[in-house]
């Protein structure tokens, strides 16, 4: 096909809609946060806060995974492998979560386990913070974020079928020698890529976190929110800089997503 | 599921005992329901269980406050606009990423993801910063006197950026099924290009395409952090529906913030069951 005028001009219209919208930002999150030098910005982010955010960040992130893989692989089993009634009411409602306004996941935590909630006597006699407190940042984000391990497998394990796991099933190996040696080879590449788009979604959690955490610094301060105190007080550069922490991740993922897709795609063509 | 219920009862009783083959049924879906209840089914119906305890008056005034009526206008209006743009936008980029040739290709690909990837809170400030009137952008168009950060534009540009993803991977793989052979065809036979385009192409993505929209439209609505640094909060004027629920709760008004975050379920169920009912559609044009 040869290059006409009109395939260049639609090209350089989506790349200046790209540039503009996207890559502008991202440009001005780096420059911001090194343009007072490295001595500032290594500062900001080895800022005593900054680090207690990171760990809490990188806390509520693996637990988040774990809890939605386990969630993923239990659920993708159920459904993917066997016929029942009222399979589709059921997918749709592992898929609530993405409909949901993170201030929402928020809200309806605060609804549970706040002083006004129906569980705030419970947690209250075991002597367990929920809401501003760690468990409650974790919580949310595992809502945030469930459904998304699971929607990757199902459909795969769906159009992979189940003759396989029969067979061995019929040769008598158990459960979880089934699950190890067919089904986790076949969607390996699934799996790592909903773990990354959990982790990417997860890490970044602002809204329904912010609803619940109650912005003790050092205590309950994720990444996010870290950045969004930083900016109200003004403190540009080191907002930016703790942003390009965030940055530099989203993009190593970006990357990894590429990689795992292009894997992905090989295996099912 | 549609492809094997063929109908007959060979068919499903062979099912039936293929189901009793593979071991752990039971387990997993006991696990599934525990947890679905546990973290979603159980927190949400707390809603209800709130708004239970309020009269119907109570949440009729709460939800038509005109303050948090205001905040419809903008949360509606700035997502309605955003998800147009990002219709064009999604439909032009998604055609040259499947049709041309041209350096940087995959790149350009692999980017429209990074409102995925990005924390939102990062793209709120830097969107922001960049459109504030000493921003790159924002200083070009204060000089006309076109203020773009705390004002409805600025919260339109967020959630253009939110959405792109959205609209541009709707539509991709339909682009990518369509044979490239139809519009040779229409060509050889004389057809201007504009002609294949609005003849031709644009009704086999306009499913797509209304999906899309859906999707970013809804996300639109919902998003918090990127959209609630630009809007510098305004009341009457830039406050957001997510935001009033929030500002709601911090005044330990939870009727109303319930009341209101009700409101937006159910206004994201009809826009969910729209989808659903479209990609029904989408899926039988696509299995021909």
């Amino acid at each position: 096909m040869k290059r006409n005028g009109v395939q260049l001009i639609l090209i350089l219209l989506g790349a200046a809609f790209v540039f503009v919208m996207l890559i502008l930002p991202l440009i001005t999150v780096m420059t911001y946060a090194l343009r007072q030098g490295w001595e500032t910005f290594a500062e900001a982010i080895t800022d005593d806060y900054a680090v207690k955010a990171l760990k809490l960040t990188g806390f509520s992130t693996v637990i988040t995974l774990a809890v939605n893989t386990a969630f993923g692989v239990f659920a993708s089993w159920a459904i993917a492998k066997f016929a029942f009634r009222g399979k589709q009411v059921l997918t749709t409602l592992i898929d609530i979560p993405f409909s949901i306004s993170p201030i929402i996941a928020g809200l309806i935590f605060i609804l549970v386990f706040g002083r006004i909630g129906w569980a705030y006597p419970l947690t209250e006699s075991l002597g367990v913070k929920v809401v501003f407190a760690v468990p409650g940042i974790v919580l949310a984000t595992i809502f945030v974020t469930f459904p998304f391990i699971s929607r990757e497998l199902i459909p795969l394990m769906q159009a992979q079928g189940n003759e396989e796991e029969e067979a061995a099933a019929l040769m008598g190996a158990k459960g979880l020698k089934i699950y190890r040696r067919i089904t986790l080879p076949h969607i390996k590449w699934a799996l790592l890529y909903g773990v990354i788009l959990c982790t990417a979604r997860a890490m970044g959690e602002f809204g329904a976190v912010s609803v619940v955490s109650g912005h003790l610094r050092g205590k309950t301060n994720t990444l996010p929110l870290h950045v969004e105190i930083l900016f109200n007080e003004y403190k540009l550069t080191a907002a930016f800089a703790v942003s390009s922490i965030l940055v530099v991740t989203a993009i190593i993922i970006m990357i990894l997503r590429n990689i795992v897709e292009y894997k992905l795609k090989k295996e099912e063509g | 599921m549609p492809k094997r219920a063929m109908g007959t009862n060979t068919g499903r009783s062979i099912r039936r005992r293929r189901n009793q083959v593979i071991p752990g049924f039971g387990l997993s879906m006991g696990v599934t329901i525990f947890m679905l209840s546990l973290i979603v089914l159980i927190p949400l119906a707390s809603v209800f269980v709130v708004l239970s305890g309020a009269t119907p008056q109570e949440i009729w005034k709460a939800i038509t406050d005109p303050q948090t009526v205001s905040t419809y206008k903008v949360s509606f209006a700035c997502a309605g606009i955003a998800s147009v743009v990002n219709v064009v936008f999604g439909i032009l980029l998604a055609w040259i990423i499947t049709r041309y040739k041209f350096p940087l290709r995959r790149v350009l690909d692999g980017l429209i993801e990074l409102p995925f990837a990005l924390p939102t809170a990062v793209a709120g400030i830097s969107l922001t910063t960049l459109y504030s009137d000493k921003g790159w952008i924002g200083g070009f168009f204060a000089k006309f006197g076109v203020m773009i950060s705390y004002t409805t534009i600025g919260i339109t540009i967020a959630m253009i950026f939110i959405g792109i993803p959205f609209v541009v991977r709707s539509i991709q793989p339909v682009l990518e099924k369509l044979d490239p052979q139809y519009d040779e065809a229409a060509s050889v036979l004389g057809a201007s290009k504009a002609r294949i385009f609005f003849k031709i192409i644009f009704p086999e993505i306009t499913p797509a395409a209304l999906t899309g929209f859906g999707l970013a439209f809804a996300r639109a609505i919902g998003e918090y952090g990127s959209v609630v640094f630009i809007a510098g909060n305004i009341p009457w004027k830039t406050q957001i529906t997510p935001l009033i629920i929030k500002s709601k709760l911090e005044q330990f008004n939870y009727t109303a913030a319930t009341s209101i975050a009700l409101v937006m379920i159910i206004f994201a169920f009809c826009v969910l069951f729209g989808i659903n009912t479209l990609q029904a559609r989408i899926n039988r044009i696509a299995q021909g």
